[in-house]
């Protein structure tokens, strides 16, 4: 099954894209300490607000346009003609370590201090939004892959167990589904993450997030969950186990798993974009992740000024460009899988 | 009918008693609580204090508490805010409406854009059109609703045509009747189109897929076969049968609209019960936190009823008394 919808996939010409577009980001994002230029918590408070720098092709090599200050209050820099520092590729920067294998200091690329190079421009403290960017991509681009993870397993629990072992605890199971789904979640979201953040550490936010996504999310797999295990447990196969007298926590495991997989594994990936989008929300409402953390939820919110607007740094607003990229990809993944696995579920056509 | 309404709004009171509680318990389980401002302050003497905690009731447990609530609740004392010093009651009837008139206003533009969208999409099918706006529908869909009302907050700062926020001018007190509806509309352009987006595409996906399915239906052949004009046959015969989903679609997408004005409301400081139960929360507002609460349940809840109803009196076939 698994081989054939991998198959189906790669043949699939929206798919692939799809698939290679998220390659890309996992990818920058396993690497990004690599492909940062700097720390997401370097600030340069002379260069603050800085627009992006124009990379120049001088003498066959990329230079960097060096930026003056004209109106600190105003946030203006103009560019001064004909000064441009060349920009070094696999550069000397802050220690790191490569994926966490040996101990480097060098980045992908660089230029030398005092000037700094801004492909995306830089914060009210003059940090780079560009490494933000790609620091702040390992907590949301993680947090929709442990969050699915635990609401698929919990859904599973709880939807396959009601369906199966009908009567009173479908009855409870399905009562406290409704129940949480009948809350609007952003309201449940913020009532859980005030009364839950005192037994974490502003470190545990990450932590603490995925629990609080995880204790929502469940509710509608386990609902539809459900419903595909009463269809299941009248089926043939699943009688004969019975019969045989397997245990049910084995019929469960050996005979509902693989029948709801593909199920599963389409609303994993329809899922994972609402986990990235609940995190953005929280940590936009300065719920979330806390500095000197980053993410993309809150560099948007640290995007929120006055200045900001009346200005137009539109630089700072790329991590919602971001998340959006993101969440289409996964939506249109999630819409693929959904037409091979399922190819009666195709919305409207012949 | 009767019986029908009288089952849901039955089955409701266990609900919103159950959300009650919950919430009571988390606000118990947060730390600290509404004096903790009053306290850090030393020119508040320690007996006002005290005094305060005696009102409330804060020394007790929480379900001391939760009990006394629910007692003064069921006679229609909703509590105080301890931030505004006004009654919660007073406080909701400031902030509903707002809420309410934009969750109307978004549903109605969405539903106003994605009718003729959707029919044209199924009518088009496969053309251009039905492409592009399936993209559209799609980039819709996938924009967090904060990252639009900061574009939109943007948009307005950098253009001016648009007010960045609220729901009034300051001079708006003193204009004259219809100068101050016009001034509503023009707060309210953004919000509306920030908070329906998603919605458009959600309803345009679903009038497309419906019409599809009915266009191959046997009354479409037998009023094609008649004569009945092609445009004739489209517009009014399929339209109106196609039409039922959206009905039933609209209680699933105020629950989405409620949770999404937290955002947008927030973002586009717009005076509703998102901002409200936002603020109330982050400063443990607790009666305030409850009432509003409670108050998006219960819009949420009357909302998929009025759907259930209106659905019945569309579509003829559906009883909503079963046996």
């Amino acid at each position: 099954m698994l081989r054939y919808i991998i198959r189906e996939l790669l043949r699939h010409r929206l798919g692939l894209i799809c698939l290679i577009i998220l390659t890309v980001l996992y990818a920058a994002t396993i690497l990004s300490q690599f492909l940062a230029p700097y720390l997401p918590t370097d600030q340069d408070l002379k260069h603050a607000y800085h627009p992006p720098t124009k990379i120049v092709l001088q003498d066959w090599w990329p230079h960097v346009q060096v930026y003056e200050r004209v109106d600190p209050s105003a946030a203006r820099y103009e560019p001064v003609a004909g000064e441009t520092v060349p920009l070094r590729f696999f550069a000397p920067g802050e220690e790191y370590s490569f994926l966490g294998l040996f101990p480097t200091n060098t980045h992908l690329f660089g230029v030398d201090e005092p000037h700094r190079v801004y492909l995306l421009g830089s914060d009210a403290t003059g940090r780079d939004v560009f490494s933000r960017l790609l620091y702040g991509a390992q907590v949301s681009l993680s947090i929709g892959f442990i969050g699915i993870l635990v609401t698929m397993s919990l859904g599973f629990a709880v939807g396959s167990a009601a369906g199966y072992f009908g009567r009173y605890v479908d009855f409870l199971a399905m009562r406290l589904v409704e129940f949480v789904i009948a809350i609007p979640s952003l309201y449940l979201l913020i009532a859980l993450r005030g009364a839950l953040a005192e037994y974490f550490d502003p470190e545990q936010m990450y932590l603490l997030i995925v629990l609080i996504l995880s204790l929502i999310g469940w509710a509608g797999a386990a609902r539809i969950i459900r419903g595909m295990a009463l269809s299941l447990r009248e089926r043939p196969f699943v009688l004969a186990a019975e019969v045989m007298g397997q245990k049910s926590g084995r019929i469960l495991m050996r005979h509902f798993l693989p029948n709801l997989a593909s199920y599963l594994l389409v609303a994993a990936t329809l899922s994972i974009p609402v986990y990235i989008l609940a995190e953005a929300s929280l940590s936009f409402l300065g719920l979330g992740i806390q500095e000197p953390g980053t993410s993309w939820g809150l560099m948007l919110k640290q995007a929120q000024e006055l200045k900001v607007f009346t200005l137009g740094l539109w630089w700072l607003l790329t991590p919602g460009a971001a998340i959006f990229v993101t969440v289409i990809t996964f939506n249109m993944l999630g819409d693929v899988l959904r037409d091979i696995v399922d190819p009666r579920h195709q919305m409207g056509e012949d | 009918m009767l019986a029908f309404l009288l089952r849901r709004i039955l089955s409701a009171i266990p609900l919103l008693l159950g959300i009650s509680v919950l919430v009571f318990l988390l606000l118990a389980v947060a730390p600290g609580d509404f004096l903790d401002v009053a306290r850090s302050q030393p020119d508040i003497p320690a007996e006002y204090i005290q005094q305060m905690e005696d009102k409330f009731a804060l020394g007790e447990p929480w379900y001391t508490r939760y009990v006394t609530w629910l007692g003064n609740a069921l006679q229609g004392d909703l509590g105080r805010s301890w931030i505004y010093k006004i009654p919660v009651t007073d406080l909701l009837w400031q902030r509903i409406p707002a809420t309410l008139l934009l969750s109307a206003l978004s549903i109605l533009f969405a539903l106003s854009v994605a009718i003729p969208l959707g029919v044209l999409a199924a009518v088009y099918k496969d053309s251009l059109f039905d492409r592009i706006s399936a993209l559209l529908a799609y980039a819709a869909l996938s924009v967090p609703e904060f990252f639009l009302a900061l574009l939109a907050v943007m948009f307005a700062a950098r253009t001016g045509w648009f007010p960045t926020g609220g729901l009034t001018s300051v001079e708006h007190e003193f204009l004259p009747f219809w100068a101050r509806i016009g001034d509503y509309a023009h707060h309210l352009v953004l919000p509306t189109i920030v908070l329906g987006m998603g919605s458009v595409a959600n309803y345009m996906r679903i009038m497309r897929a419906n019409f599809l399915d009915y266009v191959r239906e046997d009354f479409v052949t037998t009023a094609r076969a008649k004569g009945v004009p092609e445009g004739r046959v489209m517009f009014v015969h399929v339209l109106r049968v196609a039409i039922n989903p959206l009905v039933s679609a609209s209680g699933f997408i105020l629950a989405t609209l409620l949770s999404g004005s937290i955002l947008v409301e927030n973002v586009m400081n717009y005076p509703g019960l998102g901002q409200l139960i936002f603020q109330a929360l982050m400063r443990q507002d607790q009666f305030v936190v409850v009432a509003a609460v409670l108050m998006g349940c219960i819009m949420l809840m009357a909302g998929n009823l009025v759907a259930d109803l209106l659905l019945a009196w569309f579509d003829p076939r559906i009883r909503l008394e079963k046996n």
